[in-house]
Parts: C-alpha cells; sequence; structure tokens
C-alpha cells in the first residue's frame, strides 16, 4: 500500500477547509484536502435547488483566497470548484476519515478505504453534520438502501420502505407518497407514536394513512433485507415487506465521538459545548487544529476567515490579527475608556466571575455577540415587567435592584464582578424587577443564545447561574428580606429536575410535604371531582406549588401537571416551614395564595353538582388550549369562530402591514368548543425556534416579542424547529401599486397577499435576484395601535391573550357552554 | 405575588367584545340619543306649513343625514386601508351598524314625510334599500359563523378540496377492473364534479344535478341486475357525497356571509349619486 505523506491534511472540504486549503497551496504549503463525498462542500451542495446564500455578517470582511459573496447555490459551488483548480488543490474525493493518530509531526490518517495518510498537522475542518446511523441487518449494505432523499419526483411507482419515525423520515414519507408518484410507501417505527417528530408533522402522517396514501407500523424492527423484500418484526410476529428501495431515517452521530477520538477534549458533557481550542484554533492535541462550525463558528464567511487565519497561524505568521478585530474595535468604540481591544478582553475576562474561565478565543466570540454598555448613575439598565431574556454581568461599578415596585428607593445593591438578569434568562418570563445603576457602571449584555451557549461550554458557569437563579427566585418570591443564613441552608438543599409535558409533579391524594418553584415551563392544577379531572388553575414560571400540603397533614389535595418540559426546583417543606416561622410578613403572603387557592377548589367543589357540565367544559376548553402550547405561550392569536365569517382580513391586514406576506393562516390549527387556534406564533416563553440559528437573527423585544430580524440567512432551521408550525420561508414580495390604484384602476393584486404567480412574475420583470428567508408573525412589533390582525377583524372574532388570559377565556366559554 | 406579569397596551386585543357588544354598546347608545333628539326636535318643533327638508330643522336633519352616509360608505376604504394607528375595525362596524340604522329615524324626519315620484323619494329609497340588506346582512353575521365552524370541523377550504380530489383518485383506480358501461358513470362523477358556481349554485347546499349522487343511483339501479361487484366503489362514492355536501354547504355559509353586500355596496352608489340629484336639484330650484 502506498503511502503519502504531507506537511498539512485538511480534512473535510466546506467553506472552512477549502479557504484553508487554498491558503496552503498559495504558500506553496505541501497539503491534501480529504473529502468524503464526490463533490466539495457537501454541506452547501445539499442545499435546496436555486437557494440564495447570504454573506452575513456584511460588516466582517472576508479574508480568503476563494471568492465568495452573496448569490445562487449553483454560481457559489461552481466558483469554489474553478477556483479550486485553479489555486492547484489537491483535493482527494470520496476520501471518509476513519481516524486520525498521533500528534504535531506525525499523524496517521486512516482513511474508509483502507488507505493510510501521513501528516505533521491536521486541521479539522468536517462541520456538525456528522455521519448518518447504518441500518445494521442482514442486507443493509445492499445498493438499494440510502440514507438521504433529494428529490422524491424521482421515485415512480416503488416499494419504499422509510426506516425511522422522526421529522426526515415523516418528510420523506409524506413527499413520495404523493398520490401523482403511486408509490407504495410503508413507515416503519420503532417506539409505540411519534413523540419525536413534530405534532403538525404526526398530524400530516396520520391523515395520509387514514386517505391510504402510505400506511405506517409502530412498535416494530427491520430484521433483514434482500432485494425485493424486508422481514420485519412486529409485536404480532413477523412481516414481510415487498421492498424495493429503503430509506433509513436514523439520526446521525454527532461528529463529537470522531473529535474526541482524535483526542481532543470538549469544554463540557454538553450538547452545546465546543472543542477546547487556543487562539490559534490549536485543540488539546498539538498540531490538531479545529475550524468552522465543528469549532462553533456557524456562518460561511467566519469559516473561510479561519480557513486562512489558521494556516497563516500554522506557517507561523503571529502576528496576524483575526479578521473580525475590527468588529471588536467597533463594540469597544463608543466607551469613555481607551483600550485596546486584546486589553478590553483580559480586562473584562478577570473582572467578570462567570467569563473568568474563558480562554482568549471564547472571549472574542462572547464578545462578538455581546454588547458592553455604559451607565451614568440612576441610568436604568432593566425595567420591570419588561420582556428581556439577556444576561446582564458587571464589570465596573454596581447597580440598585429596585425590590419594591411601590418605592423604589429601598433597593439591594449587586457588586461588581457579579451577574443579574438571570430570572428571565431561564424562565423566559417579564423582569422581576427594576435595576438601575448606582454610580458609573460598565456591564456587558450576553444575548440569550449566547448565554446559553456559555453555560453548555463551561459547566462551572451553569453551576453558579443555576444556584443564583435559584436564590433570586426564592427572594421574589418570599421577599428579599429572607435571612441569608437560611437562605443558603435552603439553596444547599433544594435540587433541580426536569418534568416532561403531562409529567404530574403531584398526584392527588399522596402524602408530601415538599414545596416545587417553577424555573421555567409551567404546570397545570386539576382536581379529582366526582371520577373526572377538573381543570383548577394555571401555575406560570416563577410561581410555586405545594404548600397546601403543609397545612392538610401533608395530604395533596390536587394534581399538578407540566404542560411543557418544566424546570422545577424542589425545597424540603420543614425548611419552608421553617422560614415561615420565622418570617411573618412571608407567612402572611403564603396564607393569602392558600386562601385564593382553597376558595377556587371549594367553588369547584360547590358546583359539581349543580352545574358539572359547566366545570367539564371549562376543563376541556382549558386541556385544549394547553395541548396546543398555550402553557408555554407568552402571546397568541385565538379566534372565537362563533364571530368569524370567514373574510380573512385577519390575514390581508397582517400581509398589508407585513411585506405583503401574511405571518398567520386563519383557517389551519385546531378548534374546540368555537375557540380555534389558527397557525399564528404563540411567541414562547423559551422559543424552540430560537435554538439553531446560525446568524442568531431570531430575538425578543422587550415587549416580548419574538422576531427574526435582517440577519436571517434562510437555513431553515427555526422553520422545523418550532413545533407549531407557523414559520414560512417566504421571498419579500415586490411593492404593489397602492390602494387607489387598485380600486379605481383595478391595478396589482389588491390588498392581501399576492398570489405566488404574481409575485414570481414581477420579480421575474424586476431582475432582482429575491432570498427565501424565515418570516413569522413579530406581534406588530413597532406599529402604532398593536396587532394589525385584531384591529382589522370586523367582528371581533380575533384576540390576542396571554396565558392568564386564554384560561379567562376558557372560564367564558365554559360558562356559556 | 411577587410575580411581575402583567398585561401591557398592546394587547388591549384581549378584550373579548363582539362588533354588536363593541366598548359596551357605545354606538348603540349614541344612535338612540341622535333619534330621540331629532323625534323630540320634530315633535316640539311645528313649522308652517308643514315640516319639510326645507325648514331648518330639515336642513339640518338633512345634513346630519348626508354627512352619515357618507361617513357609512367610507367603511368599503377603512377596510381595505391597513395603516398603523389606534382604530379598530371592529369598532367601525359596530357604529356602522347602529348609526346606519338611525338614519332610518333621521332621514325619515328629515323628508317630513313628503314622498313622491321624484329623484329625493328615489334617494330615499335606496338607502332604506341599503338598510334593509344591511339588517340582513347582521342577521347572518350573528346565525352563521358558528354553523360555519361546526360544518367544517377543523378542515380548510383547500383541504377539503384536496380530500375530494384524493377521492376522485380512489375512484379512478376502483374503476379500473369495471366494465366499460360502469366505468364511463364513474367517469362522469369524476369529471362532472361541481362546487359553487353562480349566485344560486352556491346558495344551495345539494347540488340538483350532483354527478356524483347520480353515479351513485345510477350505480345502485345496476347493482341489481348483477355483473360488476359494485359495493367498493358505491362505498367511495357515497364517501364523496358526504364530503362534497360538507364543501356545498360550506359554500352555501360564505356566500350567505358575502352575497348580500353584493345588493348593499352597488345600491350604496346608486343612493350616492341619487343623493347628489337631490341636493343639487333642492338647490337648484329653490
Ligand atoms: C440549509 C442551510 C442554509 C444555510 N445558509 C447559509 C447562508 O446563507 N449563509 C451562511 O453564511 N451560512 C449558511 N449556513 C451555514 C453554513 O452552511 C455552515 O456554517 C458552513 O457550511 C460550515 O462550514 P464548514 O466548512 O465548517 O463545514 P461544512 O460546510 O459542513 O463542510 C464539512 C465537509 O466535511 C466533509 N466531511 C465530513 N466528515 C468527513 C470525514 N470524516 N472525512 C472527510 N470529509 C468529511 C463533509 O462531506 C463536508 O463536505 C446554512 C446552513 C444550512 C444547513
Ligand atoms: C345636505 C343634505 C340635504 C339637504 C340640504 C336636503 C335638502 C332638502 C330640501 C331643501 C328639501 C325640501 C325640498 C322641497 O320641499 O321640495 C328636502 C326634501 C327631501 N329630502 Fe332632503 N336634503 C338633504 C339630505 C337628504 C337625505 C340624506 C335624504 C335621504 C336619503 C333626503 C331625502 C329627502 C326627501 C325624501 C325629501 C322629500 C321630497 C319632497 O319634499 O318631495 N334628503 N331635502
Ligand atoms: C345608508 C346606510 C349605509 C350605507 C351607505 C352603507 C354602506 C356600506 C359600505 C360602503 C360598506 C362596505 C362594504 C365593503 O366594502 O365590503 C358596508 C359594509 C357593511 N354594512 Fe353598511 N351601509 C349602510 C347601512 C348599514 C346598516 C343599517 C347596517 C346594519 C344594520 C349595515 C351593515 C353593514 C355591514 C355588516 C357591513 C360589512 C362590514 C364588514 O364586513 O366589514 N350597513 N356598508
Ligand atoms: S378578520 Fe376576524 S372575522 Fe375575518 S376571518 Fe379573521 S378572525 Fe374571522
Ligand atoms: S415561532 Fe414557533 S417556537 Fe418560535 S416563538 Fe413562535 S410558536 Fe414558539
Ligand atoms: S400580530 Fe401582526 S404580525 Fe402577528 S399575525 Fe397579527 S398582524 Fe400578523
Amino acid at each position: 500500500m502506498s503511502t503519502v505523506s504531507v506537511d498539512l491534511a485538511i480534512l473535510g472540504s466546506g467553506p472552512a477547509g477549502l479557504s484553508a486549503a487554498a491558503r496552503a497551496a498559495q504558500r506553496g504549503m505541501s497539503h491534501i484536502l480529504l473529502e468524503k463525498t464526490d463533490h466539495l462542500s457537501d454541506t452547501i451542495y445539499k442545499y435546496q435547488k436555486g437557494k440564495h446564500i447570504m454573506a452575513t455578517p456584511s460588516q466582517l470582511v472576508l479574508r480568503s483566497d476563494m471568492p465568495f459573496e452573496a448569490g445562487k447555490r449553483e454560481v457559489i459551488l461552481t466558483n469554489w470548484d474553478k477556483d479550486t483548480a485553479r489555486h492547484r488543490i489537491n483535493v482527494r474525493l470520496r476520501s471518509e476519515v476513519k481516524a486520525v493518530k498521533g500528534q504535531r509531526g506525525d499523524f496517521q490518517i486512516e482513511l474508509a478505504d483502507g488507505a493510510t495518510l501521513q501528516a505533521k498537522a491536521v486541521i479539522l475542518a468536517i462541520g456538525t453534520q456528522g455521519n448518518p446511523n447504518k441500518l445494521k441487518i442482514p442486507g443493509g449494505d445492499l445498493d438499494f438502501v440510502q440514507y438521504t432523499l433529494d428529490d422524491p419526483r424521482a421515485h415512480f411507482d416503488e416499494d419504499i420502505v422509510i426506516v425511522g419515525g422522526g421529522d426526515a423520515g415523516i418528510e420523506n414519507a409524506l413527499g413520495l407518497a404523493d398520490p401523482e408518484l403511486a408509490n407504495r410507501v410503508t413507515l416503519l417505527q420503532r417506539g409505540p407514536d411519534f413523540s419525536r417528530a413534530k405534532a403538525a408533522n404526526v398530524q400530516l402522517l396520520e391523515q395520509a394513512k387514514e386517505q391510504g396514501r402510505l400506511d405506517y407500523i409502530t412498535e416494530c424492527a427491520p430484521r433483514s433485507l434482500e432485494p425485493g423484500l424486508m422481514i420485519i418484526d412486529t409485536k404480532d410476529g413477523e412481516l414481510r415487506l415487498p421492498c424495493n428501495r429503503v430509506i433509513a431515517r436514523l439520526g446521525s452521530v454527532p461528529p463529537r465521538q470522531f473529535v474526541e477520538a482524535c483526542g481532543a477534549k470538549f469544554t463540557g458533557p454538553d450538547r452545546e459545548a465546543f472543542p477546547q481550542l487556543s487562539p490559534s484554533f490549536e485543540s488539546t492535541v498539538p498540531g490538531l487544529y479545529i475550524i468552522g462550525a465543528l469549532a462553533g463558528y456557524p456562518l460561511i464567511k467566519h469559516c473561510m476567515n479561519q480557513g486562512y487565519d489558521v494556516v497563516e497561524y500554522l506557517a507561523g505568521n503571529t502576528a496576524l490579527k483575526p479578521a473580525d478585530e475590527p468588529l471588536l474595535e467597533a463594540k469597544f468604540a463608543h466607551l469613555p475608556m481607551r483600550r485596546s481591544v486584546d486589553e478590553w478582553l483580559e480586562f473584562l475576562r478577570r473582572e467578570i466571575e462567570i467569563f473568568n474561565d474563558l480562554s482568549p478565543l471564547q472571549m472574542r466570540e462572547f464578545m462578538l455577540e455581546s454588547d458592553v454598555r455604559f451607565y451614568r448613575k440612576d441610568d436604568r439598565i432593566i425595567t420591570r415587567n419588561d420582556v428581556g431574556s439577556s444576561l446582564f454581568t458587571i464589570a465596573q461599578g454596581s447597580v440598585l435592584v429596585e425590590i419594591n415596585p411601590e418605592d423604589p428607593s429601598i433597593t439591594v445593591p449587586i457588586p461588581a464582578g457579579q451577574i443579574f438578569g438571570e430570572v428571565g434568562l431561564i424562565s423566559g418570563r417579564r423582569r422581576g424587577a427594576t435595576i438601575r445603576a448606582a454610580g458609573d457602571t460598565l456591564c456587558v449584555e450576553v444575548p440569550r443564545s449566547a448565554a446559553l451557549k456559555l453555560m453548555g461550554t463551561v459547566p462551572g458557569v451553569k453551576r453558579r447561574i443555576d444556584r443564583i437563579t435559584t436564590e433570586r427566585m426564592m427572594k421574589i418570591i418570599f421577599g428579599g428580606d429572607i435571612d441569608p443564613a437560611r437562605l443558603n441552608r435552603i439553596l444547599d438543599a433544594a435540587t433541580l429536575r426536569t418534568l416532561k409535558p403531562q409529567e404530574a409533579l403531584i398526584t392527588e391524594g399522596e402524602v408530601g410535604f415538599d414545596i416545587y418553584v417553577i424555573r421555567s415551563g409551567s404546570l397545570v392544577v386539576e382536581k379529582n371531582v366526582g371520577g373526572k379531572n377538573v381543570f383548577l388553575s394555571y401555575v406560570p414560571a416563577g410561581a410555586y406549588v405545594g404548600e397546601m400540603a403543609l397545612f392538610d397533614n401533608g395530604r395533596r389535595n390536587a394534581t399538578v401537571r407540566a404542560t411543557v418540559n418544566t424546570e422545577i426546583i424542589t425545597m424540603p417543606g420543614d425548611l419552608f416551614k421553617e422560614m415561615l416561622a420565622a418570617q411573618p410578613n412571608t407567612a402572611k403572603r403564603v396564607q393569602e395564595q392558600i386562601a385564593n387557592r382553597r376558595r377556587v377548589t371549594d367553588y369547584v367543589e360547590a358546583q359539581k353538582a349543580g352545574f358539572s357540565g359547566v366545570v367539564d367544559m371549562y376543563t376541556s376548553v382549558a386541556d385544549f388550549l394547553v395541548e396546543q402550547g398555550l402553557g408555554e405561550a407568552t402571546d397568541a392569536l385565538l379566534i372565537d369562530e362563533t364571530l368569524c365569517i370567514g373574510c380573512d382580513h385577519c390575514e390581508t391586514a397582517c400581509a398589508e402591514s407585513h411585506d405583503g406576506i401574511s405571518r398567520l393562516d386563519r383557517e389551519a390549527g385546531h378548534t374546540y368548543a368555537h375557540i380555534h387556534v389558527p397557525t399564528s406564533c404563540r411567541h414562547c416563553e423559551n422559543p424552540h425556534c430560537m435554538t439553531d440559528c446560525p446568524p442568531n437573527a431570531i430575538r425578543r423585544a422587550p415587549d416580548g416579542e419574538v422576531f427574526i430580524d435582517e440577519k436571517c440567512i434562510g437555513c431553515g432551521n427555526c422553520q422545523r424547529n418550532c413545533p407549531y408550525g407557523v414559520i414560512q420561508m417566504e421571498k419579500t414580495p415586490p411593492k404593489k401599486p397602492g390602494l387607489l390604484s387598485w380600486l379605481l384602476l383595478g391595478m396589482g393584486p389588491g390588498p392581501g397577499q399576492a398570489d405566488h404567480d404574481w409575485i414570481d412574475k414581477q420579480l421575474a420583470k424586476k431582475h432582482t435576484e429575491a432570498p427565501k428567508v424565515a418570516v413569522k408573525c413579530d406581534m406588530c412589533k413597532g406599529i402604532a395601535g398593536g396587532p394589525a390582525c385584531v384591529r382589522a377583524c370586523p367582528t371581533g372574532a380575533a384576540i390576542r391573550v396571554s396565558p392568564e388570559g386564554y384560561l379567562r377565556v376558557a372560564q367564558a366559554a365554559g360558562a356559556e357552554g | 405575588m411577587a410575580r411581575g406579569n402583567t398585561l401591557t397596551d398592546r394587547r388591549s386585543g384581549a378584550t373579548h367584545e363582539s362588533f354588536l357588544r363593541h366598548q359596551n354598546y357605545l354606538y348603540l347608545k349614541l344612535a338612540v340619543a341622535l333619534c330621540l333628539v331629532s323625534t323630540v326636535a320634530y315633535i316640539f318643533f311645528s313649522p308652517v306649513p308643514r315640516h319639510n327638508g326645507g325648514t331648518w330643522l330639515g336642513y339640518t336633519l338633512g345634513t346630519i343625514s348626508a354627512v352619515l352616509i357618507v361617513w357609512l360608505t367610507a367603511l368599503g376604504m377603512r377596510k381595505r386601508a391597513i395603516t398603523p394607528g389606534k382604530w379598530s375595525l371592529k369598532g367601525w362596524t359596530s357604529a356602522h351598524i347602529y348609526l346606519g340604522l338611525s338614519l332610518v329615524v333621521v332621514a325619515t324626519l328629515h323628508t317630513g314625510f313628503q314622498f313622491g315620484l321624484n329623484v329625493h323619494t328615489l334617494a330615499y329609497v335606496l338607502m332604506m334599500i341599503v338598510i334593509v340588506s344591511g339588517v340582513f346582512g347582521i342577521f347572518f353575521y350573528a346565525t352563521i359563523p358558528q354553523r360555519m365552524s361546526d360544518n367544517r370541523a377543523e378542515k380548510s377550504t383547500a383541504q377539503m378540496l384536496e380530500e375530494i380530489a384524493a377521492l376522485d383518485n380512489d375512484l379512478r383506480e376502483a374503476a379500473q377492473p369495471l366494465a366499460s358501461e360502469n366505468a364511463i358513470v364513474v367517469q362522469r362523477a369524476i369529471d362532472n364534479t361541481k362546487l359553487g358556481g353562480g349566485v344560486l349554485e352556491r346558495l344551495r347546499s345539494n347540488h340538483p344535478k350532483c354527478a356524483t349522487l347520480q353515479a351513485m343511483n345510477e350505480l345502485k339501479a345496476r347493482r341489481k341486475s348483477g355483473g360488476d361487484d359494485l359495493g367498493p366503489i358505491l362505498s367511495v362514492l357515497e364517501r364523496k357525497g358526504v364530503l362534497l355536501e360538507r364543501a356545498r354547504r360550506h359554500v352555501r355559509y360564505r356566500a350567505l356571509l358575502e352575497l348580500w353586500l353584493y345588493i348593499h355596496v352597488p345600491i350604496t352608489f346608486a343612493l350616492l349619486a341619487a343623493l347628489i340629484a337631490h341636493i343639487v336639484s333642492v338647490f337648484y330650484f329653490w
């Protein structure tokens, strides 16, 4: 076997790897670029055909020997192919790397085809896609087994088995089951239901089965495969399925395993963790460098710049400043103190406790996403009842927390080095108190996404933030005057746990004394009355439950259940009792809450004989709303179908006030007791859509609106992550002729969302490229008068409400029903 | 409890009141007040020789009526110009209805009950037609939505059409093995499926010449004479029949909610024309 030996091996030909290879070639280094697939840059290759690729952030200059500017996928890929040839990059395609062993000066790289290479240094740029899990059954390696589906329309009149009931599998099944294609599609799912997939997808799947367009089998596993036949085990025994194509969608192994197998360490155990890197991108294995998406930089421009930089560092150019230097300079430019970027980074890292453990590279990254703000004495930093989910850290000076909303002069200080705003970060709820600067104060505001990344990356930070959050939550709930020693004892004893949706925290009738504080998510309280579950109340994050048992000999008199994934702080009942004994004020407040809760219980008990219909109705409406995701919403659109005349004015108004695209679909969605939950954003407390947005384009405004800003690159991740299917990918339509030209002259398509043909035709006429970007309801942020959908409804059918409000709606419906 | 979660102003849409009850019947109260004041003035003021549009009260009531009519017409613009600001179409509709109804009193008193065969009375009659059609509209707005909601049972219009198309596919498939005279009947049921159409078709929930129903009857009749096994195809036809019925009811409800506007709005424009003629003529002949 021949062994190739190079100075530098680059693994993965995405934008990061390509750019590194181009630099190496330019510098005349002996190099090789290894790519798993038979083409360059597989992640981008797999984008939708014709996708418009964006070059954000626009302020960041591109530093690479490869060209890159916003444009069509095809153009960019063709250019890269040309430049790869022009730079004489030494590419080896179809070269999946299986293992990397050794360290600087002596790496052995093993390929899947059995070849081995030697290299003095290695750059890992394999992205975050990972490798699909393989179908491990006899016959699983036959050539009609595939792990991706490019175009369902390429398959006609086939017997197709899809393995795996996640979103990918379901979406493929639905695509292939189009009656026009005449495929016979069967989907196999290991579990009893499709709990991993989005509700909207599951609904479509069930509908398709009902209509006989496809079939699915749950609680089954494939056993073996031969041409034309798959044998599967089901709970009723063996089943033989005709099969001439298998699409296995079994998830993928994240590349972390591969990286760890190379010997490199990660920053922590969580999913959010990244490899530990030096400022020159060197991992904990000397000579092994990690760049690109794998290193935590999700945008193409970042990746390309790093490719260039890492090769320069490797070649000994230590004077090179990273390309993002000007961006950081701009962040610090408005501050009254003068320091260089490096001095600033070092200063903040030293002064702010939770940054202490960060590497200089991580510091750079966090500062790129965060903002440094300078406040004068008495400037308001956060305001009570605003919605905000960013975390603040104090670099210099100190702040005052107004603990009594009635009297702003009563304050508690937070000193330099500490954090605040963490309750909003964790629970997604409104700010609990107004905080102002005590004197000249310098703060770093870390947006939610970056803060979560920080917590995932540095385990110590997570522990510290968790503890501070619990402490402050306790203070907000039980009074700021709580004795610190007692509080510490409570904190030491408190434990954290996560409930799944529908999981019971307390079961009626059992004995228990613990008190539960809701850290994030929400709960519903139900009581069994005459054999039926009756809805009593909705308990949001920041409140507590379980106190009633203390006064009922520990017997729980209601069942408490999570509506969505919910984090709970458990606090031992005896400590709580002690606290009440020592703090009469708190005791009084707790007593009031108990009296309130008891009144509701008694009311329901009293009603059960006479108005059981009413109570039933109230309960089922509340259950319905919680099921529709309103348990995690902060503001959602409901339509009272006893009033809705179906004029779709709400949609027209939304389109008119939002670039011509309606962000709600009135007819879609579920209805119960004439309350309709249309497909429209719920502005979730902890928005799922935010979790995986490469440019961090989804944010939360001070009034609570979750919105997508102009940084969106149209990757579609948020659309996939939103469980309620409210995000659409759309081109921005061109401007329409005005209302009068339409009314009087019949010009243009009229008010509302123009149809797609009109939009495409107009865009074609203008020869402008309109990229598809994510659009969703922004609650008419910044539009005077508020939500246009509500204002434009002629009958008052359309209303927007908060969770507490929904349950009022539920109550009204119950009372009428 | 110390949990900062109050409703903000932006959520003012949360007040759940129908257009009829808007702001606790504010516009109903205004309209009643306007009618009362007009009536009282009419009773206490007795002009010589008699009441008519030319007295100072007549001019006042006439002007109020004309201004109201122009403003009522402006609802058409308000509906379509989605501008920012604190307006609510529900409020406009509420005011439109109650103040529109008050014209019955105000404009009638303006005329002093002097009707004849002239352009003045034409304007008056047109106004009454618009108002009566509006009353029908309100009747539909109040009664149809709930029924429409029950009927559509969470299905959107597009979904209904899709389902019918899917059943047509099933029909095609099930008709493959049939003898040609039976297959032709089924093909007709597919080709001639009609939904909506002209005004009358849209207002009926059963279609007089429903091809699916016809095919079903024909095939049922033939089943007795033996030959093909028509059971499966009949059951598909039956399912399609049920879906079609639902879809037609949906179309009918939507038509009821819309079609009255085809009287309300054009007559409004005729009214405006007649009104201009009336006003010009009274000044010309004065
Ligand atoms: C749908 C979508 C749209 C996006 N749109 C944009 C956009 O408009 N603008 C933007 O800036 N960013 C966008 N992004 C993000 C961007 O695509 C990624 O950040 C970028 O591709 C990451 O580059 P990379 O070089 O780190 O890794 P990748 O591009 O993922 O490249 C990794 C390469 O390594 C290869 N590889 C993997 N494992 C091995 C192995 N073991 N051996 C050998 N080779 C291997 C892969 O086949 C692949 O070719 C989008 C992402 C998605 C999913
Ligand atoms: C600016 C508004 C108006 C003015 C100045 C006005 C003026 C007049 C005058 C001067 C007369 C008396 C004519 C006569 O005695 O021959 C009259 C009568 C009348 N007006 Fe008006 N009017 C107005 C609006 C309206 C409106 C809105 C209506 C109803 C739609 C209306 C319907 C009538 C009728 C039916 C008569 C009786 C005609 C008759 O006497 O034969 N007017 N108006
Ligand atoms: C002379 C008096 C009236 C005039 C000139 C008038 C005119 C109009 C106009 C121009 C529209 C707009 C229609 C559109 O653009 O789609 C409208 C809508 C409407 N009108 Fe009237 N109207 C009058 C009286 C009334 C009355 C008395 C009622 C009810 C009792 C009524 C009920 C309605 C309703 C319900 C709408 C539809 C609102 C909506 O769906 O947006 N109107 N009217
Ligand atoms: S605007 Fe109101 S009445 Fe019209 S469709 Fe929307 S919710 Fe229904
Ligand atoms: S887009 Fe979806 S996930 Fe995001 S806030 Fe809205 S409903 Fe929640
Ligand atoms: S609140 Fe505004 S953006 Fe959201 S659905 Fe209504 S009109 Fe559209």
